[in-house]
């Protein structure tokens, strides 16, 4: 959405206090949403820790939830512009399918698990499993990240421009890693590898799309797969 | 599931309010847990006096009359509060032993919830909200408490299956998760005396912590040898007379969130609990870390 708009926008937001509004009429009127809507701006007041706020979003509309979230904020968001200006709870944008979602504080467990697009970013840290079983969503992660992120991620991209906890990438399949800082441990199978041009550029890409700056690409390493759990090896047949 | 609150007050402007608060933060996750409820609270001790905190299916009969005969067989004053299906025992400290032994030859069917100098326990099947109405807890004072609502994995939906479990003088636990070794545990401990009330795994973990206190170590050092010796998923919080601790197991897929001000530490399941407390906007609030112990005493 170009940046000029935003006042206009701001100015005609639809406003859903949820101490007054229940949660389900805030998510019914995002559904009933149809292409070419003019309510364009939503605004979620007093969210308190709720759950599925905003989950099902199907339009290109923009959401500034103002405050913190439960369980499963995002979910399944596709095109939405969602930002949470608080923290967000276990499973924020869980299966996002494309749009975004900007979470200003921390995250916590499976941030992003199982998204197939779109790009998710925590402004703090996210906790353990961030990216868990990721399917080609972009996840840009400001602070660190707990353990056991991106298992068994098969694509996209997760950035992290802090530490990663322990068994970073367990099993993963073609999912990129790119972490600036220290990683506790590498999950089986996951290995640091070569951070080559086209890795460089993709991950400026990412970093502007995040709205990253006086960060280079050349600060990260990148982790992915060494492909060895791939196929059966009759060598650890003793093993089962 | 099962949902968690803990809350640790620093200010003591705010005891007058530890009972309501804790309620409120309790009531708040009733959808993770709707089997069974409890509570404890922690009061000020006085010194000279232990509680007893005991529960009957049948409270009129069996509390009619018990302070007397209680007071002759142990031949000391007793004085005792009834709130629905418990009631509170008040005696001199060291007659605490002579007095449990009592009540099993005249009240066969009471079960002691727990006993200490300041803590008191309330539990029951039911939601939290009818839980804590039952027994007022919104009117009690203290210095910090826990609680706790249910959802049963492990063992039957009954008032003695509900946390928080006591297993020692002014200790109690909740825990959300389950543990898998509690059985071999449970053997290990009854062979160093302890003893055991139900066939439930989280009050394994409680007594596996009052034994181990009961050894010296300190809450901290107590909570630490969780994380090597029991197997399984949890989040405990711990109460003792003048503490309150946090543990979670490496893997850590219980949810945890804290808040810490000048006023208090509070803990919650989820983020949830703790969007009434005072302050929470500019409360420091943060995910216990996995295979971390978190603790606070007085």
């Amino acid at each position: 959405m170009p940046a000029t708009s935003k006042a206009t926008r701001e100015s005609h937001a639809r406003v859903f206090d949820l101490d007054v509004q229940s949660l389900r009429e805030l998510n019914q009127a995002l559904h009933k949403l149809t292409p070419g809507s003019n309510e364009t701006a939503w605004e979620v007041l007093n969210p308190k820790g709720n759950h599925s706020v905003a989950v099902g979003v199907d339009q290109p509309v923009s959401i500034d939830v103002r405050g913190s979230v439960g369980y499963y904020c995002g979910g399944m968001n596709s095109g939405g512009a969602i930002t949470v200006h608080g923290s967000a709870g276990p499973g924020v944008g869980e299966n996002m399918m494309s749009g975004s979602i900007v979470v200003k504080g921390d995250a916590s467990q499976y941030a992003g698990a199982t998204g197939k697009g779109g790009l998710l970013v925590i402004e703090g840290n996210a906790s353990s499993r961030c990216g868990i079983s990721m399917k080609g969503i972009d996840i840009v992660v400001h602070g660190n990240i707990g353990h056991m992120s991106a298992f068994m991620a098969q694509s996209g991209n997760l950035v992290v421009l802090g530490d990663a906890g322990d068994a970073l990438g367990d099993s993963i399949y073609e999912a990129r890693l790119f972490v600036r800082g220290k990683v506790d441990s590498l999950g089986a199978d996951c290995i640091a590898k070569e951070m080559r041009p086209e890795h460089l550029e993709l991950l400026q890409g990412l970093l502007d799309r995040a709205g990253v700056t006086g960060v280079k690409p050349s600060e990260f390493k990148r982790y992915g797969s060494a492909r060895t759990l791939y196929n059966f090896n009759i060598d650890n047949a003793d093993a089962y | 599931m099962c949902g968690i609150v803990g809350l640790f007050l620093k200010d003591k402007a705010l005891e007058p309010k530890l009972g309501a608060m804790l309620s409120e933060m309790l009531v708040s996750l009733s959808d993770r847990g709707p089997d069974s409820a409890g509570i404890a609270i922690y009061g000020a001790p006085s010194g000279n006096e232990a509680k007893i905190t005991i529960q009957s299916p049948k409270p009129e009969r069996d509390f009619r009359g018990l302070d007397a005969e209680l007071a002759k067989a142990v031949g000391a004053p007793v004085s005792i509060s009834v709130k629905s299906t418990h009631a509170v025992l008040r005696i001199t400290p060291d007659k605490v032993d002579e007095a449990r032994e009592a009540l099993q030859s005249l009240r066969p069917d009471i079960r002691i919830m727990g006993a200490g100098e300041a803590v008191e326990i309330y539990k029951e099947v039911g939601l939290p909200e009818a839980v804590v109405d039952r027994f007022d807890v919104r009117k009690m004072t203290g210095t910090h408490g826990i609680g706790h609502t249910r959802m049963a994995t492990e063992s039957a939906v009954t008032t003695m299956g509900a946390h928080p479990f006591s297993t020692g003088a002014d200790q109690c636990l909740v825990h959300n998760g389950s543990l898998s070794n509690h059985n071999n545990v449970r053997r290990e401990l009854v062979r160093e005396g302890m003893k055991f009330e139900t066939e439930n795994d989280t009050e394994v973990a409680a007594a596996y912590l009052s034994n181990r206190m009961a050894h010296g170590k300190n809450l901290g050092e107590a909570l630490e040898g969780t994380l090597s010796d029991l197997d399984g998923f949890f989040t405990f919080v711990v109460g003792t007379k003048n503490g309150f601790g946090v543990v979670r197991d490496p893997i850590a897929c219980k949810p945890a969130v804290m808040a810490e001000t000048d006023q208090y530490v509070a803990f919650g399941s989820e983020y949830r609990a703790l969007t009434k407390l005072p302050g929470i906007d500019n409360a420091r609030v943060w995910e216990p870390e996995p295979a971390t112990v978190y603790f606070w005493e007085h």
